[in-house]
């Protein structure tokens, strides 16, 4: 499913916006940067309450579609700013993980 | 001159520390095992450093006051007052960033504070090791403007550390040096994340248990026993 109607129908908050046109077929959910460094595959869109810069610098280097961070988590100014200049798509929603991964899940998984 | 320091060790302030670490028993270690430098370092709280401090001086030891705080990120780092009144205020400022878990003794262990004699004076209800609502960078700062010494813990480590939490230091994060644990050697830390060189690292016990003081240290070079000696020592670390 193209990332834009992930967003439209998950009703998710964009913080940063850049390519929305990505079909996204999977995600993963982690907290530890270095789990998430070693195991995301690149094109995933990835779900966690971290807020620090570095997850933005994941992103990128790891290319991930966009991250979804939840509990309606703000991200540190210098993430955001970091995003913006890297062309990471920071996303945010007031739902838990479980909440939040079971209705990507549902949408993304239901394709294949 | 050179001086054995280990630089990381919990009390029984530490709900993980076990209940044998009482300051006059830490001392006791210490001095046989030869250490000349030791930090008191329990989970986001202060309040038996400064005892410790006490006990150690009528022991030729010299004690670095501070904590061992999880920061937002869940990343722990040690930081080190260099005297009693920034001690004082950096204990209120962590007090004031608690985010308030009622700890239960029998499945995380007591929180004690003591007196010289291992008198309990109070016990800490709030769950120490939870991560306090503070960023990395941001403890960082408060640590320099209390004019202290900051060093991210064991950032070899799976869990709780810079490595495992944030991948990369930050580049704006300052430090006195970084700390690895006695395991990094084994698991081939400095291979695997070989962007953590060129640094200056020490290498401490994180000793819950009396047995564990001093079972790694770091050799500081250094003039005479202070905390600015401290502080230069470290800069002049070997980098590696």
């Amino acid at each position: 499913m193209l990332l834009k109607d992930i967003i439209e129908k998950l009703e998710l908050k964009v913080l940063n916006l850049a390519n929305q046109d990505i079909d996204v077929k999977d995600a993963y959910a982690s907290d530890l940067l270095s789990d998430v460094m070693g195991k995301a595959k690149t094109g995933q869109i990835w779900v966690t309450l971290q807020t620090h810069k570095n997850v933005s610098a994941i992103c990128s280097l790891k290319d991930l579609a966009a991250v979804i961070i939840i509990g309606n988590g703000k991200p540190d100014d210098d993430m955001l700013e970091h995003a913006k200049l890297e062309d990471v798509c920071v996303l945010s929603t007031a739902e838990s993980c479980f909440d939040i991964c079971g209705k990507l899940y549902g949408l993304i998984k239901s394709e294949v | 001159m050179k001086f054995k320091a280990d630089l990381h060790i919990h009390s029984v302030l530490s709900p993980c520390g076990d209940l044998e670490m009482s300051p006059s028993a830490i001392i006791k270690e210490a001095k046989s095992k030869g250490l000349n430098i030791i930090g008191i370092s329990d989970h986001n709280s202060t309040r038996n450093a400064l005892v410790t401090k006490k006990i150690a001086e009528k022991n030729n030891i010299f004690v670095l006051c501070g904590a061992e705080v999880t920061t937002k990120e869940e990343v722990h780092c040690l930081c080190f007052m260099p005297d009693e009144n920034s001690l004082l205020e950096f204990q209120k400022f962590l007090d004031s960033k608690y985010v308030f878990f009622q700890n239960d003794p029998n499945k995380f262990g007591y929180q004690l504070v003591v007196d010289e004699d291992e008198n309990i004076i109070d016990e800490v209800d709030t769950l120490l090791i939870n991560a306090i609502d503070y960023s990395i960078e941001d403890l960082q700062k408060k640590v320099y403007e209390l004019n202290g010494i900051f060093i991210p813990a064991h950032v070899d480590r799976p869990r709780f550390s810079l490595s495992s939490q944030l991948v990369f230091i930050p580049d704006n994060l300052k430090y006195d040096a970084l700390e690895l644990s006695k395991y990094a050697e084994q698991t081939g830390f400095l291979q695997n994340f070989p962007w953590f060189s060129p640094n200056r690292f020490i290498m401490s016990s994180d000793a819950h248990f009396i047995p564990d003081i001093g079972s790694v240290y770091t050799e500081l070079e250094m003039k005479s026993l202070s905390f600015e000696g401290v502080r230069l020592a470290l800069q002049n670390l070997k980098i590696r």
